[in-house]
């Protein structure tokens, strides 16, 4: 098939040109253009501050562009708000849902419809559609007993009932189990056979590839390429997404002997919140050496299961949880950091950091001992030196040991964060999504450290949403779903498709898989 | 000495209407995301104006038409600071009091100690002649059952209605709202307008029908009760109802106990409503999960439509 731009008789159904967009700070978008034909699936990708969120916000009609053009269907367009993008047919899936919690499946989507139907109209519907794209869903139920997966399937109805001409994906698998993924391919070309356009925003190189029909490749607000990603290696798109070639990272696969630092027995948690998940029956161990990776889709009680590890909840039977052997239950998280336990929480600014104190404060909050305080004086000088380091050492841009935690983006933020923790030579460290928002070179760096830390005795707990930073840094995988722990694979026998089986729930399912494949392989 | 029910129940909803009306106007502005604290200046201030429009005019409705309208003012210059210029929705709200309370003292010092006269059979018009239901309408005074009314509207505008779910819409997430299409500061704007104007009736009643005269701490903290009952009653509109007649039903058996000579200081008496009413909420809200579910999850906190 010739690309739509070699094809001069076809009308594009989205077209800017040259479109800019200025912030204070940074220009997120500079003189961009993009053509998307009908049916087609165009994926715009790049890195985190690239500018693809900016540049969809423009085509969204969220946020005014500085200069350029918006062509839409032949004819230069003005889209000032989200309800006009609407209107002309532009549908948005957004990464973070734009859903109602406290309503239900029709009411959220009755919301978003045009015409003033009836609930029961809406909810037949919704059936309608959703059978014809095979996306099952209850119009009855509340958003907020819905799985991640779940949400976005009402989201894409939503976006399908307004008959859009073009649907904007905002990173959509990140929420989703490798199955789900493939489910939601399907959905995708077949929307596209029926002449729907579909912009795809992701940095996941292999989606795009195996999606895709056009590429436009964006780096630091400019277009640094458009190619057919079925016919670029991955390397090669890579190299226009982050400007040089991706290094590997370098682990010294010891077989670890160490002794067990880390141990959780039986642990039950109920939900102290309707939105929260009840962890059920938990155990783990992780010996000194080791990484231990959590795989599991969000909101399937990593949150929980962190807070109870960090000491934020805390437990009346102190045996739950022992750190070196020692009952640490029912510690508050200042007496499990003496013990040797860091913990990085996944919410950066309010659990990971305050944003109004300086880093050099924050990094006190943590680091709160004889070297920084004596006799109840903080030590400014050794602080700020920490502080410093930990910028240094993790390459934290945008701010200085005196900048407002809050002032930074957040992929900086996480840098300090991990590398606060790191720096302090824990003896078990338990991290969420370490390199979430962290652009490529620096996960690297920070996987790295992890490594580093590891090789240095220490046991590390990774609760992660990516199965490709899991593959690469754990010793073993466990997964968590509806707040239940699977039992744990060794590295070398990892297998995707078991993983996204118990990703979903179904424990026994991706044991038979994984006994099979190995089986297979003997 | 034999109790009749009848005038209990009658004087349970003389005194809870006040709260009828300021609570479900609340309520609406809260389930939109504002959490307006100058309830009680709003009253004040509509009292007043209601008292003075009724007094010149010798028109009951006129009084109550201009209260609604000073509301609705006093709840525009709260809106204009808190939803266009994002201040803080408390400090604003508390500053609100202050300036309708200090402004009702200020229009109502030349009303003090004047009376209203007014036959109440007479202001509901020809309804008293209607067959068999026309004695309800000479007992109750047209604010009652009018707030009636308002309930059900204010239950069908939020439970049935397309405009109340982008109402709970905005009011659960502004952004989501604003990125399908909705125009949050607008409905934000109608929704604490229309608490204002249903804040300055609640005044209006109080002046002109509940005491029918004007003096400083007429409205005596029934403003801070409508905000406490809209949380307690979980944003909610039957409990809203339902709460303001518990503060009636205490006011009046207060008064009752009083006059049977019960040998209790009166002004820890005349505490007694307030303190029942906010015990039985906490009573009936202590459901932590339920409350998380109600709450309008972005209460409070200003919204900026550019991001």
């Amino acid at each position: 098939m010739p690309l739509p731009e070699t094809d001069p008789g076809r009308q594009f159904r989205l077209e800017l040109r040259g479109i800019s967009k200025s912030y204070p700070a940074v220009r997120a978008n500079d003189r961009i253009d993009l053509t998307v034909a009908p049916g087609e699936i165009h994926a715009v990708v790049g890195e985190n501050g690239a500018g693809k969120s900016t540049l969809m916000k423009i085509i969204y009609g969220m946020v005014r562009p500085d200069a350029g053009d918006v062509l839409w269907n032949g004819r230069e367009t003005q889209i000032s708000s989200p309800a006009e993008a609407q209107r002309l047919g532009i549908g948005m899936v957004f990464q973070h849902f734009a859903l109602f919690d406290t309503l239900t499946v029709a009411e959220n989507i009755a919301l978003a419809l045009p015409e003033k139907l009836p609930l029961k109209a809406v909810a037949a519907r919704i059936v309608e559609v959703a059978s014809r794209y095979g996306l099952p869903v209850d119009p009855g139920r509340h958003i907020y007993t819905m799985s991640v997966g779940e949400r976005q399937r009402v989201e894409i109805i939503r976006s399908l009932l307004q008959k859009p001409g073009l649907l904007i994906m905002d990173e959509p698998t990140s929420v989703l189990t490798p199955q789900a993924v493939d489910t939601l391919f399907v959905t995708l070309r077949e929307l596209a056979a029926d002449g729907c356009s579909i912009l795809y925003i992701s940095h996941k190189l292999d989606e795009i590839r195996a999606l895709c029909e056009r590429a436009t490749i964006l780096r630091g607000g400019k277009v640094t390429g458009v190619c057919d990603p079925r016919r670029e290696s991955s390397n090669a798109m890579a190299r226009m997404m982050i400007g040089a070639d991706i290094q590997a990272i370098s682990s010294a696969r010891t077989v670890s002997a160490g002794s067990e630092r880390l141990a959780i027995h039986n642990l039950s948690l109920p939900a102290s919140d309707p939105f929260g998940t009840t962890l059920s029956d938990i155990s783990l161990s992780i010996r000194g050496g080791e990484v231990l990776g959590i795989a599991g889709v969000s909101g399937n009680g990593q949150q929980e299961l962190l807070a109870a590890l960090s000491g934020e909840t805390m437990f009346a039977d102190p045996q739950v949880i022992t750190i070196d052997g020692k009952p640490a239950a029912n510690l508050d998280p200042r007496q499990r950091r003496a013990i040797g336990l860091s913990s990085v929480p996944e919410d950066r600014l309010g659990r990971g950091a305050i944003p109004s104190l300086p880093l050099s404060e924050n990094a006190l909050l943590t680091n709160g001992g004889p070297d920084s305080v004596r006799g109840g004086f903080i030590r400014l000088d050794k602080v700020k030196a920490f502080a410093e380091r930990c910028i240094a050492e993790f390459g934290v841009r945008g701010g200085t040991a005196d900048s407002p935690a809050g002032s930074l983006s957040g992929g900086n933020l996480q840098k300090f964060i991990v590398g606060r923790e790191i720096l302090q030579a824990p003896g078990v460290l338990v991290v969420a999504q370490p390199t979430w928002g962290v652009d490529i070179g620096a996960a690297i760096a920070i996987r790295q450290a992890i490594l580093d830390l590891r090789a240095k005795g220490a046991a590390v707990l990774v609760i992660s949403e990516e199965l490709d930073e899991l593959f690469e840094i754990a010793d073993r995988i466990a997964v968590i779903a509806s707040g239940r722990l699977s039992p744990s694979v060794p590295r070398g026998r990892f297998d995707r498709d078991a993983i996204g089986l118990a990703m979903s729930g179904q424990f026994a399912a991706a044991s038979n898989r994984s006994e099979a494949s190995r089986v297979h392989s003997v | 000495m034999g109790f009749d029910l009848l005038p209990i129940l009658l004087s349970t909803l003389i005194a809870g209407t006040p709260l009828v009306y300021a609570g479900l106007g609340e309520l609406i502005t809260e389930r939109a995301g504002v959490l307006n604290m100058g309830v009680e200046g709003t009253m004040v201030t509509g009292a007043v104006v209601a008292f003075a429009v009724a007094l010149t005019t010798g028109n009951l409705w006129l009084g109550v038409l201009a209260a609604m309208a000073a509301g609705a003012l006093l709840s525009l210059l709260f809106a204009v600071l808190a939803i266009s210029f994002r201040a803080n929705q408390l400090a604003v709200g508390l500053a609100m009091t202050i300036f309708g309370t200090g402004l009702g003292s200020y229009l109502g010092r030349p009303y003090v100690g004047m009376a209203l006269v007014q036959d109440a059979t007479q202001a509901g018009g020809g309804l008293a002649q209607l067959p068999v239901i026309g004695p309800l309408f000479s007992a109750v005074h047209p604010l009652i059952w009018l707030s009636w009314i308002l309930f059900a509207a204010v239950w069908y505008f939020l439970a049935r209605s397309r405009a109340g779910l982008a109402l709970r819409a905005v009011g659960e997430a502004p952004t989501s709202a604003h990125a399908i299409g909705y125009p949050v500061v607008r409905i934000r704007y109608w929704a604490t307008l229309f608490g204002g104007a249903m804040s300055g009736i609640a005044g209006a009643y109080m002046s002109t029908v509940y005491a029918s005269l004007w003096t400083e701490g007429l409205i005596a903290g029934r403003g801070w009760i409508a905000v406490a009952l809209v949380v307690f009653a979980t944003w909610r509109p039957e409990r809203c109802i339902a709460g303001a007649y518990l503060f009636g039903g205490a006011t009046m058996a207060q008064l009752f106990a009083q006059s049977a000579g019960i040998g209790l200081p009166s002004e820890l008496m005349s505490a007694l409503p307030y303190l029942a009413t906010i015990v039985v909420l906490v009573l009936i809200s202590r459901d932590a999960s339920l409350m998380r579910l109600s709450v309008p999850a972005s209460l409070g906190k200003p919204f900026n439509p550019q991001g």
